[in-house]
């Protein structure tokens, strides 16, 4: 029985994509039960941005095939510039939905390390993606963009570490978007077993040659007992692309889960990062810089849920907005009932650089547990003039002043970036983006 | 090269009111000047209105380095035609460390492609702070930022030492100081002291004037200078207090806002 849809890809065509992928049967049937449901299912209702109009299911292509890179040297310099040549033996590239380089090294795959692009992974090692695929941080049936992605997913990383591995060296993607026909449904599994510890940073990065796409990401965070899971991402899509990208993450037991993110997309795009802290003594930590302009749409929501006890959550989100480009920042610390001595701490500053600009802040709390301790701070205003005229004293430009103090205001969470070359892109792509 | 920096009858309004009622300074390089004067009768608007803070606003006068008028200029421009300004309360700034924001302020007084090494830039760097006693480690903070009010007025005399201007206004740079940061202080400015440096101090305190021997002392009342000497005017306020010269001048209260 076929039903008719409202999407570009219908049953059969779901089935011929995990079919020719040899997907294992419970990824076929999970893929085809989110697409009956993705079509009755309601779209998200981000907070104070109304999205009814977007598009984020009309698309020319599900997937494309692009070339892959044999070697490093292969690549374009737009992508070697992130990877730190000499060090990195462990990266995965992908090109549009085309995993297009893979190297992990030799210790970490003796030390049981699995890192790969995902639909691999769901063949190779089907208990464990199973297991963790939209099972426990995000879940299918949420609203219609969970279950689009369900049905659709096209790509992404599953990174898995064993119990008792500590990687020291960051593991690292790169996500490449140069085909505009190229739909990305991009999924990151990370899953960190007990005692274990991993960083983990992600950029994706657009070419001009994209007009008019969309990117519907996921990414899961398992961090186990007592594991530490550190991830970075630069998201940096085109001006045409509308981006769906909901990162959680849920830590156990003296786990702690640590975001750095840097929102650079150039078009409407809709962000919903969530931490669950469930164990007790867990802790989440989200830092979060955003550069918005021209008429781009944006809504950031952050999220740490507290059921631990002793748990801690903090929330830094700094956002720059200049031209006409309007952005939503709500932070939710929420505690709840029988989460004793948690702490909920969140802190949302914006920059406006036009009189055109639109920056909200909204920092909620939701406590349903007397003994804890939160806490926030939010405000939207305008390059302090006094702070410009100190540094002008010294004989430094305006412009080269308001610079100086874009920069420093978005330092906290650039520094925070763990890969040198990934680092440096976000502050370049920051200087581009606020000239 | 010897300059002058000329203050010809200037009148500073904020928000309306005038502060500065006719103010007249001659500085010279080579020489140091200090005004003292009770709390809040212009000292500080005189020295913002000389770099160009934004909220003051001139409304008679001049200020004329080597002849030029700085008031037609921006705050930059001013800096780099050679004056500075150690202000009496520094902006904080996160994000911005403190050895990227003096490299900044170095190489905006050089052409592109002329910017200062690396290399060079440390080495003048570690000099000045070893010289002040600062800790290596303020030049990796952030601007000023949780600075105690010692270490800021410290961290403007480096700024000083790093750029070299021909002109230093410092605006109670002894304040809060304890008598070690005071005498490094101090010795900063003496550091500066050449034929090529002129400097204009406010200070309400006579033992800075212990290590800093000035040529003139100036007294402001009521946003005019109302009386002018050498060192011996400075140690008969420290020991008479200002009130002998509301006497001779018949002045009752000294703020601005007030006419003689
Ligand atoms: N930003 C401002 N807004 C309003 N009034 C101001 C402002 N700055 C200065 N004033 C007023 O101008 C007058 C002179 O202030 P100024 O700071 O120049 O005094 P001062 O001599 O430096 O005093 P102090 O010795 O206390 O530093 C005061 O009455 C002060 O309240
Ligand atoms: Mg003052």
């Amino acid at each position: 029985m076929t039903t008719k849809t409202n999407l570009p890809v219908d049953q059969q065509a779901v089935e011929a994509f995990s079919q020719k992928n040899g997907e294992p049967g419970w990824l076929s049937s999970l893929r085809l039960d989110a697409l009956a449901k993705a079509d009755d299912l309601p779209l998200p209702k981000p907070d104070k941005t109304k999205i009814t109009k977007w598009n984020f299911t009309q698309f020319a292509k599900h997937t494309v095939d692009s070339d892959i890179y044999s070697s490093l040297e292969d690549m374009p310099e737009s992508i070697k510039s992130l990877i730190d040549v000499e060090t990195q033996q462990n990266l995965y590239v992908q090109r549009n939905n085309t995993p297009a380089f893979l190297t992990l090294s030799e210790e970490l795959k003796e030390q049981g390390v699995i890192f790969m692009d995902l639909l691999t992974a769901a063949k190779e090692y089907p208990e464990l993606v199973e297991k963790y695929f939209m099972t426990e941080a995000v879940k299918v049936d949420e609203h219609k963009l969970t279950a689009l992605h369900a049905a659709l997913v096209n790509g992404g990383a599953f990174l898995y570490v064993p119990k008792n591995v500590e990687i020291a060296e960051p593991i690292q993607a790169v996500y490449v978007h140069d085909d505009t026909d190229a739909t990305l449904f991009n999924h990151v599994l990370v899953v960190a077993d007990d005692n274990s510890s991993v960083t983990y940073v992600e950029s994706y990065l657009a070419t001009d040659a994209v007009q008019e796409s969309v990117v519907n990401i996921v990414s899961e965070v398992i961090a186990k007992q007592n594991a530490r899971v550190v991830y970075g991402a630069v998201d940096n899509l085109s001006a045409g692309t509308t981006t769906y990208v909901n990162r959680r993450g849920t830590a156990g037991r003296d786990s702690r889960i640590e975001w750095a993110l840097g929102m650079m997309n150039d078009g409407n795009t809709i962000s919903e990062n969530i931490t669950k802290l469930i164990g007790d003594n867990s802790y989440g930590d989200t830092k979060m810089v955003v550069v918005g302009r021209g008429n781009q749409k944006q809504n950031f929501t952050t999220n740490i849920t507290h059921w631990g006890k002793n748990s801690e959550g903090y929330i830094l989100k700094h956002g720059v907005m200049k031209d006409a480009a309007s952005s939503i920042f709500n932070g939710i610390g929420k505690i709840e009932y029988g989460a004793t001595k948690a702490n909920a701490e969140q802190e949302s500053r914006v920059l406006m650089l036009s009189e055109k600009a639109r920056g909200d802040a909204n920092p909620i709390l939701l406590i349903d547990e007397d003994d804890v301790t939160a806490g926030h701070a939010a405000s939207v205003g305008r390059v302090d003039p006094m702070q410009l005229y100190y540094l002008m004293s010294r004989g430094i430009s305006q412009h080269e002043a308001e610079r100086l103090v874009i920069h420093g205001f978005l330092a906290p969470v650039v520094t925070k970036l763990p890969i040198e070359g990934v680092k440096r892109l976000l502050s370049e792509v920051i200087e581009r983006k606020v000239q | 090269m010897a300059s002058t920096l000329v203050i010809k009858d200037l009148h500073v309004e904020i928000e309306g009111k005038e502060i500065l009622k006719g103010v007249n300074l001659e500085l010279d390089s080579g020489k140091i000047h200090v005004i003292m004067g009770p709390n809040g009768t212009g000292k500080s608007t005189l020295a913002s209105a000389i770099m160009g803070h934004p909220k003051f606003e001139v409304t008679k006068g001049e200020v004329l380095l080597n002849g030029e008028n700085v008031l037609e200029m921006e705050v930059d421009e001013r800096a780099l035609a050679g004056l500075f300004l150690a202000m009496q309360y520094p902006s904080e700034i996160t994000g911005v460390t403190n050895a990227d924001f003096l490299r900044s302020a170095i190489n905006a007084r050089r052409e592109e492609g002329q910017e200062i090494s690396l290399m060079k830039f440390i080495k003048e760097l570690d000099k000045n702070m070893d010289f002040l006693e600062m800790d290596q480690n303020m030049a990796q903070r952030y601007l000023n930022e949780g600075f105690s009010g010692g270490e800021k007025k410290r961290n403007e005399i480096l700024q000083m030492m790093m750029i070299k201007p021909e002109f230093g206004i410092l605006d109670e740079i002894d304040s809060g100081l304890d008598i070690d940061a005071l005498k490094v202080v101090s010795k900063g400015i003496n550091q500066m002291r050449s034929e090529d440096f002129g400097c204009l101090i406010i200070t309400h305190y006579q033992r800075l004037l212990n290590y800093i021997e000035p040529d003139f002392v100036h007294v402001m009342m009521q946003g005019r200078i109302v009386k002018s000497g050498g060192f011996e005017l400075a140690r008969r306020l420290e020991t008479e207090g200002y009130d002998w010269i509301k006497q001779e001048l018949g002045i009752e209260d000294e703020t601005v806002g007030q006419e003689a």
